[in-house]
């Protein structure tokens, strides 16, 4: 067999017998696992296996990366033919499972991150050793995208990994590093060195001719039992208990994962890939898996490079950034901005505020170091790049500095002129306000083209999104830098266009003020509480509210000058207003809101709930709950489109799904409306608003695209 | 036609663990000592006898391979008896002397003898597989849960609190400590070796030194499964309207884990008078029904409705009541929901005390029901149980 050379792979035979693969994706970023590459493969590992002359394959490869997944981008348009997508994937099979079965010894020689498709790769391959580098990440992440291991991962990872650890890395899409991976019985062996990888491949290929894979081996017993050992029974009841209590059955991918484990494990493997072959190709026809490698994978990897920014304005820099307050925003903002290599100041009014907010990034560190996850040279590296002062002349040299100070705009207005007065005139200002408008808070600015609003969200170091806000004069230059300081700093932008609570804000608001109506028509609490949940949203509204307190939303409404403000926003004030006047109760902080927060123990709502508002089980069904929930937040979020708060669908998907927690299978809270089907929708919301309010009423905009039969993404 | 039961025996209940009285007893041993004694106390031409239906839920190892016609041989009625053994769970033993009684009623039968058996000391509950709570896609859309989760739902969802189900569970001891005492349990048999000496002659399990102080310390026997199994908030978002499960069953209030049998003879009006034997009751009605399969056991109410609508009958016409005390909430919640006295319903305690051997008990209370009517002198009864998977079945018998 003559040595190889393309654009997907180099194979060379050594003089020992030994043909080396590796491969090498030239026209792709990284590696991919996908159809064009496997056909190659399968192509090339045939040949082998027919040339006498070539002992065994090492498959690894030319990249930095082995292969960290498949290519989404092809997967996202497949499955439409199911029954075409199950023979593709069984004609797959089928030559994979030739290759190993022929009796050739292939060894997977892991240089680097190996997921997904990748690692499945390794797993057809007899015998896996993985470098030594803390670096490379091995997992089965399909879960995550809403599909499942489909290249043989889901049947093969139980026999490696035992079921109960196989149902960890493949519902949860864990990741491991090579130490764990050979712990977990995932991988063979370890390399300290790429010349050592390489030599332990050899070695192993001569001194195995004719291996057998685990699931080939009749005398092999399964890590801990299979499916129908007691252990195996406990392990999957258990499982699947708590896997409805994680996903509330919104998620397919899990429950299929689940499932081809089931089935397919007393079976033949290759059986058992035809069951694995038939749920994946339900899943990959699925709105779920299309929704979450859409809004979760395309669209938040184009975001997180920055799609967002004008394409005229060249890259801004950030060397130097000023927070104005070191509260817990501004204090979370130096430490994420500190990480990426910025030097930061600090300012509060007083430096022992300063030097709180500094604190929050020992803190931080203290932990992670606990954990490994840092040394104490990168924390003090960290820690040194933050300057706590109380100093407004601090600010002079900073190339962006984000306003991080109460929510209130006459102070808001002292603050940015304090630091106009020595920021240079051709730097950036940011305000990380919540809710007040750009183009108000700008009115205080000498410079409001450079004006600009960031917002983060709480915990700043947890929370992915950042929601940029251009004001009436922000300029393009302004938009960039607030992008690319995003981007900078690991974290995901949408930019917006002004409004009262922007977007997210404002839709997330309706998701918890639609919440606490509910209970003051009657509807049980914990309905309200565990209906929200169990539709995929990350907390109960009730609870949000407690969390944010409800005297915050006391001030919001009563610093909002807008005449004609909704009346739900009115109704949500009254009834807020009536709990922390007539009740005392203003929100967590202070021990009572929604919930009891008796000390040491789980919060609890407030019996004084049901009495107050006859709360009653068969008031409204729970269907109706669950829909009024969601429905109005995606009304809400389509009337930020149609009024040019949005600037596109993929945004308001984005911002929901990170900022606010709206459900990924989903797609996002506009994807939602297509999720619903746009007529039903339509349809709901029109019904809502007769029995609810007319805060349900359909844009007519939407209506017109449920009429002519519309996606929502042909907005 | 109509279908008479003839007489009812049930066997003596061991703990069913590995320091019962009965663990060394093989379910097939049971369920003929059960047959021999029906023999015997109506010196019985078994020549007559048809077929054995038993009931017996986890049906492997020893009650595999059709238990029924393994003790159908081993009692010696004859080659020309059949058996068939069938599953509905705790409603076995009561839905084959309801299959025994069609068969009768439809005159493809003239004798019949239907009970069940279980040994869960040698068989433990959850043997038999089954995909209910393992196969995801059946578990999980469906939101189901173990029993005793369902039970604590119940509890919740009615207010049962841990002190309402404690305080029932020992007026069961003390209804079944009474009615030993008072030796009611007259169709009881004791088990016996090969040697005819007796294993156990009374039910292990009664204890009738309970006091609701005592079993008040006991811990919740479902609270770990429901936190670390994640059923607690399964259950939750099927009734989103309970904030948190009330964990209140335990060990001491819910029914006890023993091995045991029972058979009834079953017939038509001719068969009796061909071979001398006078019919104790009429089974008058007979109803299975389903419900929602999260809260599960709460199908004792609709079936025994179904029943009684069949019988044209009120519950106000029932004389006396046997609900399975799978769990205190069981007949806790049928006696709320139907308004029926607890002065009439488990006269003589039930499972709490003397314990719940699955596939047998339907056919055992049967019999217990039977032999107060007769002592009280009074005439119908119903008989109901709650059963997995969210089922109820009801019998009502009347005294002939």
């Amino acid at each position: 067999m003559e040595n190889i050379k393309n654009d997907l792979f180099e194979f060379e035979v050594g003089t020992d017998g030994i043909g080396v693969l590796s491969i090498n994706q030239i026209n792709n970023p990284t590696n991919l696992f996908s159809t064009e590459f496997i056909t190659a493969y399968i192509q090339l590992a045939q040949d082998a296996i027919a040339d006498k002359n070539i002992k065994g394959v090492i498959i690894t490869s030319a990249r930095s990366m082995f292969m960290p997944g498949a290519d989404l981008r092809e997967l996202q348009n497949m499955g439409n033919n199911p029954k075409e997508q199950f023979e593709t994937t069984m004609q797959m099979h089928q030559a994979l499972r030739a290759i190993e079965t022929a009796g050739k010894p292939f060894v997977a020689a892991i240089n680097g991150t190996a997921m997904g498709g990748g690692l499945e790769l390794c797993l057809t391959c007899h015998h896996r050793i993985v470098l030594n580098n803390v670096k490379i990440k091995l997992g089965f992440p399909e879960a995550k995208v809403g599909l499942l291991p489909a290249g043989g991962g889901n049947s093969k990872a139980p026999y490696l990994l035992g079921i109960q650890n196989a149902l960890m890395y493949l519902l949860q899409g864990k990741e491991v590093r090579p130490a764990q991976a050979l712990k977990d019985g995932l991988v063979d062996d370890l390399a300290e060195s790429q010349e050592e990888l390489i030599e332990k491949s050899k070695a192993w290929i001569l001194a195995n001719s004719n291996p057998v894979q685990p699931w080939d081996n009749k005398k092999y017993r399964v890590p801990g039992g299979d499916v129908w050992s007691a252990n195996g029974v406990q392990t999957l009841v258990g499982a699947a208990g708590n896997l409805g209590k994680m996903a509330h059955g919104n998620y397919p991918a899990q429950n299929y994962i689940m499932k081809v484990i089931h089935d397919g494990l007393p079976m033949t493997i290759d059986r058992a890939l035809e069951i694995e072959a038939r749920y994946f190709t339900k899943l990959l026809a699925s709105k779920e898996a299309k929704n979450m490698i859409r809004t979760g994978f395309m669209e938040l990897q184009k975001a997180k490079k920055g799609i967002a920014r004008p394409k005229t304005e060249p890259k801004y820099e950030i060397k130097k950034l000023g927070i104005l307050g070191a509260g817990m925003m501004g204090a979370g903002i130096a430490y994420v901005s500190a990480k990426a290599g910025m030097n930061v100041v600090l300012k509060d009014v007083t430096q022992e505020g300063a030097e709180k907010g500094k604190a929050y990034s020992k803190a931080i560190l203290d932990k992670a170091i606990s954990k490994k996850r840092s040394t104490p040279e990168k924390a003090e590296a960290l820690l040194s790049r933050i300057e706590a002062t109380t100093d407004p002349a601090a600010m002079k040299d900073c190339d962006l500095v984000i306003e991080a100070v109460f929510e209130d705009p006459k102070l808001k207005a002292i603050v940015t002129a304090e630091t106009e007065a020595v920021l240079g005139k051709d730097k950036i200002y940011a305000s990380n306000t919540s809710t007040i408008p750009i183009t108000e808070l700008a009115k205080a600015s000498s410079r409001p083209d450079n004006f600009i609003g960031i917002h983060f969200f709480s915990p700043v170091e947890k929370m992915p999104l950042v929601e940029i806000i251009v004001g009436e004069k922000t300029e393009a230059k302004a938009i960039a830098a607030a992008v690319d300081y995003t981007v900078a700093i690991g974290k995901i932008p949408i930019v917006v266009n002004d409004s009262r609570g922007f977007y997210t804000s404002r839709c997330f608001g309706t998701f918890v003020s639609e919440g606490s109506f509910m209970v003051e028509e009657g509807v049980p609490a914990a309905m309200v509480e565990n209906v929200s949940k169990a539709e995929g949203m990350a907390v109960g509204p009730l609870a949000v509210i407690d969390e944010v307190t409800l005297t915050l939303g006391l001030h919001v409404y009563e610093s909002d000058p807008t005449l004609n403000k909704p009346a739900f926003q009115e109704r949500s004030y009254k009834m807020q207003k009536d709990l922390v006047e007539n009740h005392d109760r203003k929100g967590k902080k202070w021990g009572a809101g929604f919930y009891d927060y008796p000390k040491g123990m789980p919060k609890k709502l407030w019996p004084g709930l049901a009495e107050k508002y006859n709360s009653n089980v068969d008031y409204l069904d729970k269907e109706t709950v669950g829909k009024r929930i969601l429905h109005r937040q995606a009304i809400e979020a389509f009337k930020c489109l149609e009024e040019g708060v949005l600037n596109s669908v993929v945004d308001g998907d984005l911002g929901s799904v990170l900022g606010w927690g709206f459900p990924i299978f989903t797609g996002g809270v506009l994807s939602y409306i297509d999720f619903v089907g746009i007529q039903t929708f339509v349809a709901e919301c029109d019904d809502f608003t007769k029995r609810f309010g007319e805060r349900f009423t359909v844009p007519d905009k939407l209506r017109a695209m449920s009429e002519a039969g519309k996606s929502i993404h042909e907005y | 036609m109509e279908a008479y039961i003839y007489d009812a025996v049930r066997s003596v209940r061991g703990k069913g663990n590995k320091k019962g009285a009965l663990y060394g007893v093989t379910p097939t041993e049971l369920s003929r000592q059960v047959l021999v004694a029906l023999k015997e106390r109506n010196q019985l031409d078994t020549s007559k006898v048809e077929d054995v239906i038993f009931g017996c839920v986890a049906q492997v190892k020893d009650q595999g391979v059709n238990i029924a016609k393994s003790a159908a041989q081993e009692s010696n009625y004859g080659d020309h008896l059949c058996g068939v053994t069938l599953n509905r769970f705790c409603g076995s033993g009561l839905e084959a002397m309801n299959q025994a009684a069609a068969y009768v009623k439809s005159g493809f039968s003239n004798l019949m003898v239907a009970g069940g058996v279980e040994s869960m000391s040698r068989v433990p509950m959850g043997s038999d597989g089954g995909g209910f709570l393992m196969d995801p896609l059946q578990a999980i859309p469906r939101n189901l849960v173990p029993q005793g989760i369902s039970a604590d739902l119940i509890a919740t969802k009615y207010g049962f609190s841990r002190n309402d189900t404690d305080l029932y569970a020992v007026e069961s001891q003390k209804r079944a400590s009474e009615a030993e005492a008072d030796k009611r349990f007259k169709s009881r048999i004791p088990i016996t070796d090969i040697n005819g000496i007796d294993i156990l002659a009374t039910d292990e399990n009664i204890r009738p030194s309970t006091t609701l102080e005592g079993i008040s310390k006991l811990q919740p026997s479902f609270a770990m499964m429901g936190s670390m199994g994640g059923f607690d908030a399964v259950a939750i978002d099927k009734y989103p309207e309970i904030e948190e499960l009330d964990h209140v069953h335990h060990a001491a209030n819910s029914s006890s884990i023993v091995d045991g049998a029972g058979a009834t003879l079953i017939g038509n009006k001719e068969i009796g008078k061909a071979i001398g034997l006078t019919p104790r009751f009429r089974v008058r009605a007979a109803a299975v029904e389903g419900t929602d399969p999260t809260i599960m056991l709460t199908g004792p109410v609709p079936a025994s409705v179904k029943a009684l609508k069949q019988a044209g009958m009120s519950i106000n016409d029932i004389d006396l009541f046997e609900v399975n005390e799978a769990f205190s909430a069981i007949p806790m919640y049928f006696m709320d929901k139907l308004g029926v006295d607890h002065s009439i319903v488990n006269v003589n305690g039930g499972a709490i005390a003397m314990g719940h051997p699955l596939g047998a008990t339907g056919c055992m209370i049967a019999g217990t029901l039977m032999d107060e009517l007769e002592r009280r002198d009074l005439n119908t009864g119903l008989i109901t149980l709650c059963i997995g998977g969210g089922m109820g079945i009801a019998t009502i018998i009347e005294r002939v």
